[in-house]
Parts: C-alpha cells; sequence; structure tokens
C-alpha cells in the first residue's frame, strides 16, 4: 500500500532521513519505534508533502505521493493525526470535522460514523476546540482524520499526555480501522501501547531505517529494545 | 449654528469617514490575519480603486450613475485581481517571510504609486457622484412651548453621503457573513490557524493566500470607489488610508474584524469631530497617541487575543 523508497529528507541543508525505507500494507498496523530526534516526525511531514525530499519517492498503491503539492496528497485518502493534535482551536468540534469532511467530499454519512466512534464528540459539537480536555482534544484529531476515510492512516503519538480510559478507546478506533483494511502507521514512544495494537514494529535510528519485525517479538527480544530506544 | 447641530453634523462627516476606513481597514486585517504579512501597499489598492473609479466613469461618459455603478463592480475585481497576481509573482516566491513581505510590499507600493503617476498623471481628478440631493438635517430644541422640531440653516448632508455609509455597512456586513457562515470563510480561518494543518486537509493554502489578498486589496478599492466623489482621485491618496488602516487594525487588535469595525468606527467619528471643531492634524496627533497607549497598555489591541 504504502511504500517509502529511499527517502531523503530534512530541514534546509540539515538532513534528517537518510535513505529510509519501509512499507505499511493495507489492514495493518506499522508502528515506528525510535528515540527523540530518530526522524520519526519528519518521516511523518514528508509523507504529507509538507518537507520537500531531498531524494527517493513516497508511494501509495502506485500514485507517487511526493511528486504531488501537499494539499493533493489528503485527496489520495491519507489522514495525518499529528503529534500535538494541532487542532483548529478557535473553530468548533463540529467546524473542525468539517474541514475534514470537505477533504475528499465526505457528507452527513461519515459525520455520522465518526460521531459514533467519538459519542463524546457530539455531546461539544459547538464547543470551541481549544476548550476540550487532552482527551477530547485527542478523540477530535483522529475523528477529524477519519472524516476523509482515509486509506492510509498517519498517527504521530497518540497517546501522548492521555488517561488510560482515554488510550484505550484510541486503541480501539485504531484496530477496528485496521480491521475495515485501512494501513495505519503509528508513531508511539510507550512500549506497552505498541504491543497492544501493532502487528509489526519498524525501528529508526539516526534518520535510518533499522529492523521491522513482528510486534511479538519486542517481549521476548529485550536487546532489540534497549538497542534503538536504550530502555 | 449652535453646538448641538454643529456636533451632529461632525459625527455624520465623521460617519462617512469612518465607514470608508471599515472598509480599508478590514481588507488589511483581513490579509494579516490570514497571511501574516503585513501589506504596506495596501493604501495603493486603495488609490488604484479611486483612478480606476474616475478611468471608467471618463471613458464611459453619460450619466455619472452609469460610470459610478460599473466602477462598483470594475474596480475591486480589477484591483483584487491585480493584488492576486502580485501574491502569486512576488509573496509566494518569498515564502510568505513576515520580514521579506514588508520590504517586497515597500516595493509593490512605490511601483503602483509610480505606475499611477505615469498612467494617471499627478493631477487629482474629480468622479462625479452618482446623485447628490441636498438633505436638509432637523435638530431638537427646547423652546417655550416645549420641544420642537427646527430646520437649522446649514444643518445638511447629501444622499450620496449617506449612501456611502449604508453601502460600508452592507458589505461589511457582507464579509461579516462570508468569514461566519460560509464554508469560504470556514477555509480561511482554517488556514490562519494552521497553514500545515490546513494542507494536511487538503485546502490549497497558496490559492487561500491569493484570495485573500486580492479579497482584501477589492474592498480597499470598493472603498475608494465610494469615497472618491468626496475626495477626488490622486496617485499620493494612498498614504492617509494606510496610516489609519493600521492604527485602526492595531487598535482593533491585528486580525480581528469586530475589533477593525470598531477601531474604525472610533477613529472615524473621532477624525471627524475632531477636524471639524479644531484642526484635522490635532486629530492625527489624538488617533496617533491613542495607538501609542494601546501598544503599551493592551498590546493585543482592543479584540486581539494574547500570542499563543
Amino acid at each position: 500500500m504504502l511504500r517509502i523508497e529511499a527517502v531523503d529528507a530534512g530541514y534546509g541543508r540539515a538532513q534528517v532521513l537518510r535513505r529510509f525505507s519501509l512499507e505499511v500494507a493495507a489492514g495493518e498496523v506499522l508502528c515506528l519505534l525510535g528515540r527523540n530526534g530518530a526522524g520519526k516526525t519528519t518521516l511523518m511531514r514528508a509523507i504529507m508533502g509538507h518537507l520537500p525530499l531531498m531524494g527517493g519517492a513516497i508511494r501509495l498503491e502506485g500514485v507517487e505521493l511526493s511528486a504531488l503539492p501537499p494539499h493533493e496528497v489528503p485527496r489520495q485518502g491519507v489522514g495525518y493525526v499529528p503529534q500535538g493534535r494541532r487542532l483548529f482551536g478557535d473553530l468548533t468540534v463540529a467546524q473542525n470535522l468539517a474541514i475534514g469532511l470537505m477533504a475528499r467530499g465526505q457528507g452527513e454519512e461519515t459525520r455520522e460514523w465518526v460521531l459514533g466512534l467519538f459519542p463524546r464528540l457530539r455531546e461539544r459539537l459547538g464547543q470551541r476546540a481549544r476548550t476540550l480536555s487532552g482527551g477530547e482534544q485527542q478523540m477530535l484529531a483522529t475523528a477529524r482524520a477519519l472524516c476523509l476515510r482515509p486509506r492510509l492512516l498517519l498517527m504521530d503519538e497518540p497517546t501522548e499526555g492521555l488517561q488510560p480510559s482515554m488510550i484505550e478507546a484510541i486503541r480501539q478506533v485504531v484496530a477496528r480501522m485496521r480491521d475495515e483494511g485501512v494501513g495505519i502507521l503509528l508513531v508511539e514512544q510507550r512500549i506497552d501501547a505498541v504491543l497492544a495494537i501493532a502487528d509489526r514494529v519498524a525501528f529508526i535510528e539516526n534518520g535510518r531505517g533499522g529492523e521491522v519485525v513482528p510486534a511479538e517479538q519486542l517481549r521476548r527480544d529485550h536487546a532489540l529494545v534497549e538497542r534503538y530506544l536504550g530502555v | 449654528m449652535e453646538f448641538g447641530p454643529y456636533l451632529m453634523l461632525a459625527t455624520l462627516e465623521g460617519a462617512v469617514s469612518a465607514a470608508v476606513l471599515a472598509l480599508t481597514a478590514v481588507g488589511l486585517s483581513l490579509v494579516f490575519g490570514v497571511m501574516r504579512v503585513v501589506n504596506v501597499a495596501h493604501g495603493e489598492f486603495f488609490m488604484l480603486g479611486a483612478v480606476v473609479a474616475w478611468t471608467v466613469a471618463h471613458w464611459l461618459g453619460g450619466h455619472p450613475a452609469l460610470g459610478f455603478a460599473l466602477a462598483l463592480v470594475v474596480a475591486p475585481v480589477a484591483v483584487g485581481g491585480l493584488a492576486a497576481v502580485a501574491d502569486w509573482l512576488v509573496l509566494k516566491r518569498i515564502g510568505y517571510d513576515p520580514e521579506r513581505t514588508i520590504v517586497a510590499t515597500i516595493g509593490l507600493l512605490y511601483i503602483i504609486q509610480q505606475g499611477a503617476l505615469m498612467g494617471f498623471g499627478p493631477e487629482a481628478r474629480p468622479v462625479e457622484p452618482p446623485f447628490n440631493t441636498r438633505l436638509a438635517l432637523p435638530w431638537i430644541e427646547w423652546g417655550e412651548e416645549g420641544l420642537r422640531l427646527v430646520w437649522p440653516w446649514g444643518l445638511a448632508t447629501t444622499s450620496y453621503k449617506l449612501f456611502v455609509i449604508l453601502a460600508a455597512a452592507a458589505v461589511l456586513l457582507g464579509v461579516w457573513a462570508l468569514m461566519a457562515r460560509s464554508r469560504a470563510g470556514l477555509v480561511m480561518q482554517a488556514t490562519r490557524e494552521d497553514r500545515e494543518m490546513a494542507l494536511a486537509f487538503a485546502i490549497p493554502v497558496g490559492r487561500v493566500y491569493a484570495g485573500v489578498f486580492g479579497l482584501g486589496a477589492g474592498l480597499a478599492a470598493l472603498a475608494a470607489v465610494l469615497i472618491v466623489p468626496i475626495q477626488q482621485a490622486h496617485y499620493l491618496m494612498g498614504g492617509d488610508p494606510l496610516l489609519l488602516s493600521f492604527i485602526v487594525v492595531i487598535i482593533g487588535g491585528l486580525g480581528s474584524l469586530p475589533g477593525t469595525v470598531l477601531a474604525a468606527v472610533l477613529i472615524g467619528l473621532t477624525d471627524g469631530i475632531v477636524s471639524v471643531f479644531f484642526s484635522p492634524t490635532l486629530a492625527k496627533i489624538l488617533a496617533t497617541l491613542l495607538v501609542a497607549m494601546v501598544l503599551v497598555f493592551r498590546p493585543q489591541g482592543l479584540f486581539g487575543s494574547t500570542a499563543r
């Protein structure tokens, strides 16, 4: 589904990703693990077209995303839940969802489906996004991305700073999306969260791709975790 | 004339200034709010609006209302289109960097101004108002028989001045509806809040910026078309509207449309009243002092939010 081929990317002259390659299949949760500054968020931004590539290519089912203008990437069915949520804080919950729905011309049916996944948002539709609790903001960030009916979902540390009940709610939604055939690339720092949801785990170190292993291998192979994460 | 009627007359004059200023300043505020661009060339788009109005009226001839009505459409569209092209040619190329856009719009200011001088000439040129009926205004006086309506000599306005106030109010209402009630407004608000996330939700930010820059310039041009039958078109007429718009936008709160309109009414009325009773220079001094006080005591302006 998603093929990242020998991608070089960075900020100005500072190269962060170095010939990074990875594949994510449809209906798979692939978790990207790495230390702070390893290049995880840079990879997400490169996929979304927010950073121009210095080399390599990114393809989604044969379409070269890296050749498209950034605003065309979501139209290919790429949903993005960024680190820190980055909601449109002055807009209401309903308006944030409307922005998501507009991206791929989705309508009332999708809106109802998303609100069915996050019933708490239905009670907050008229509330400004910045006034929501942290957990509700994460729900909204996820719901807004799901409004695109994505084929590929990019989630950058979605459980950061959330209480266990919220983490579980997000996990359930991720599992449901996977079951519906959505490919999910998840950046996560918490090993327990990774183990609870991931099918495969890819490591990234200093912008270079590391091993890609089945998630169960993480339980057994502590040396792997220690090598890449230092924990 | 006694003080009361005189004050009413000054207030009416101030209301005309306020209406035109509000339109001009809302354009500047929109551009800053959505694009974070301080458009120093905004006054020149105002001037171009007046020049286009004169050109259209002069070229069409016939009844003044014909030329004026056509100018009301042509000037905002032409000037807005020119601004959108300038956005694409200049601002987009420098990545909307805040410092470089200031320098770039200063460059635009001189190009437009000198272009107008070459094409339009140095003379001030009048545009006839489409209608200009003198309307005597009543005043209520307390006499021996109680309250009575009087018609003091000199207390009058024109139908055109009332039209300017009403037209500006209608356009401002339209801008509010566009921002608060339309899909385009939602897109502009999202772009204003987070450009990168707007892109992540398929909003073509480049086109939104070109549209907003064009809309801002178009509003300035429309304001100029409204005022040019009262003021005359001149290639240097962009300076005052630019200064006053900056004053209004700073007082109202950068990027805040309600704040901008309120500040425009405040500054416009003060300008009108002080100019009539004292001098236009004192009015400008007071406005500048007010800006200084706002910057010291409430830097975010009346309606602006603090940096997040």
